[in-house]
């Protein structure tokens, strides 16, 4: 579904500020895996992300979707092929908009935007029925403007509007780290649910080891631009927060102990 | 004795007698005060290109008349030229990345000279004895019925072209670009469709001005942007305080004109008063930077420290 081939990304270069923030990444993802990303501050988590949603171009290799090569596709374009959660819940949405307005906007990603109208009536029966799943009441408030609901009604509309047009892919940047843990919680079991009736591919990034774990089927650790360990299946599920802080100073050694700390 | 003199000077006759024609010239810049509601509240984007597009479309509707045009062809071929002004401005933004004022403030510099071309001088005159004018200040009461006409076309139009697929991308991208972007809305091209048809209707607003004044003028531009500024705002204040929670889109730009008639209404009152008209730009600032100050210190005052203690020392005395 996602093929990453040798990923490079520098910041600021030729700058004293110079950072290589990927270092030839090699990623594959297999259809409705759901995989989680952890890794310390600066591990290049978000930019892994990003260089996927064409945030700005990559310095080197190629990035696939479902076999089509989208290395040389703006951010826009790729939107088609994409849903993206942001750490911000204000990221997501726009404020000054309806609730059903921004789901219009989204039910058109990667299509023409023509002269029609931008919600019709049976969208907006869709969209009533579609915003019962969240359980959070919008249904009833489906002309209310973005800008009035809750950090954590927006997060969970924000993943409404990514999952509306089935994209092929799901990108989750810490979509839970500015919530209260109930609400995290919440948008996470909502994540989850989402995700696994469609059969998204999709790759959430946490601080939460122990979310990292107990969601999906895939567990990825990045340090330095690197992807640092890799587990999956079996071996995943048996996995505990021990058992990853003890790979973690194995596979990046010793000196990464402020990153042991930051992610525990 | 002089203030009584003063008082006696002043005729209410005199402003009743003027009212007509500034409701005209109100509505007229009303129209052009919707094409700055797309840009400065839509798109939000400070776009300064007004005051060139509005001499710009004096000026290409009054020659074109003049070489024989019928005058509505000439304002849809002004709207044109109004479009293109636009385009220049969002390519300078967008294509090479000049800031927003910026480039519109280039585009307006570069219009000062591309309008004296096409005048072939400061001003031209049109006759409205000679040529069929389809708004002259001649007859008042017959521009005003034709101008409200057009504007309410206009209002129908954007009512409906921003509830479209391709409007609501443009609100998005003034509201929200990182999102628009995430969801597949190429914000480039938004950006620079909307300075378009802002610029269109800017020009519009030029080309009836000219008519209705019977010349066009290079400084017709003037200043344009503060007041078309102080139309959406003036629009903005009255109509919430009127619809409040029932302002939709529609009430908006309809309110939009009215600060532009209520603009110029002020304007005649000042000039009755026999304020010395070189006042008149000092008053226009003065009355937007109040609007705009108005509903910021209401709201800072009942969220300031010493307000809402003053509020709680009540509650528990």
């Amino acid at each position: 579904m996602l093929d990453l081939y040798n990923i490079k990304k520098t910041f600021n270069l030729g700058t004293i500020n110079e950072k290589q923030a990927l270092c030839g990444i090699d990623f594959c993802l297999n259809e409705g895996d759901f995989v989680t990303v952890i890794g310390g501050n600066g591990a290049g988590k978000s930019t892994m992300l990003n260089a996927i949603a064409g945030v700005w171009p990559v310095d080197g290799g190629s990035i696939s979707i479902d076999g089509i090569d989208v290395t040389a596709l703006p951010e826009h374009k790729r939107a088609k092929y994409i849903g993206r959660i942001f750490q911000d819940p204000m990221m997501g949405t726009a404020a000054n908009m309806g609730i059903e307005e921004n789901l219009g906007l989204a039910l058109r990603r990667g299509k023409n935007r023509n002269l029609r109208w931008g919600i019709t009536k049976e969208e907006r029966e869709r969209f009533h029925e579609e915003l019962k799943i969240l359980e959070l009441g919008l249904e009833d408030r489906m002309t209310a403007k973005v800008g009035l609901l809750s950090g954590g009604q927006r997060q969970a509309l924000t993943l409404l509007m990514a999952t509306i047009q089935k994209p092929k892919l799901i990108l989750l940047d810490e979509h839970t780290a500015a919530l209260d843990p109930k609400t995290a919680a919440k948008v996470l079991e909502l994540s989850d649910k989402i995700v696994a009736d469609n059969n998204l591919t999709t790759m959430m990034v946490t601080h939460n080891m122990s979310d990292a774990i107990h969601h999906g089927n895939r567990l990825i650790m990045m340090n330095q631009g690197k992807i640092i360990l890799d587990i999956a299946g079996e071996e995943k599920k048996k996995l505990t927060k021990a058992d990853l802080l003890q790979k973690f100073s194995e596979v990046a050694g010793v000196q990464e102990e402020t990153d042991e700390i930051l992610l525990s | 004795m002089d203030v009584l003199a003063y008082f006696a000077s002043l005729d209410p006759m005199h402003f009743m007698g003027a009212l007509p024609g500034n409701v005209a010239q109100g509505l007229i810049w009303g129209i052009m005060a919707l094409g700055v509601f797309i840009t400065f509240r839509l798109l939000d984007f400070p776009d300064l290109t007004v005051d060139g597009s509005l001499a710009t479309g004096g000026a290409v509707t009054v020659i074109l008349i003049l070489v024989g045009v019928p005058s509505p062809l000439a304002i849809a071929i002004a709207v044109v030229a109004g479009v293109l002004a636009g385009l220049v401005t969002g390519l300078l933004h967008t294509a090479l990345g000049i800031p927003g004022i910026l480039a519109g403030i280039l585009t307006q510099i570069s219009l000062w000279s591309v309008n004296l071309i096409i005048l072939d001088g400061a001003n031209k005159a049109v006759n409205v004895d000679k040529y069929s004018l389809i708004v002259s200040l001649r007859n008042v009461s017959s521009s005003i019925i034709t101008v409200l006409i057009i504007a309410g076309i206009i209002i129908c139009l954007l009512y409906w072209y921003f509830g479209t697929e391709q409007g609501s991308a443009i609100r998005a991208t003034g509201c929200n670009p990182n999102m628009s972007k995430a969801q597949g809305i190429n914000i480039d091209n938004m950006k620079v469709l909307a300075l378009c048809i802002s610029n269109g209707l800017v020009a519009l607003s030029g080309g009836l001005m000219a008519q209705y004044q019977g010349f066009a003028d290079i400084k017709m531009g003037q200043g344009a942007i503060v007041i078309g500024l102080a139309a959406v705002i003036i629009g903005d204040v009255l109509g919430e305080a009127i619809f409040r929670k029932r302002m939709n889109f529609s009430i908006r730009l309809t309110f939009v004109v009215i600060g532009g008639i209520i603009y110029y209404l002020v304007i005649g009152l000042v000039m009755w008063l026999k304020m010395p008209t070189n006042m008149l730009k000092l008053l226009t600032a003065a009355i937007v930077a109040i609007f705009l100050a108005v509903p910021y210190l209401r709201e800072k005052r009942i969220n300031s420290f010493a307000f809402k203690s003053k509020k709680e020392g009540r509650k528990n005395a």
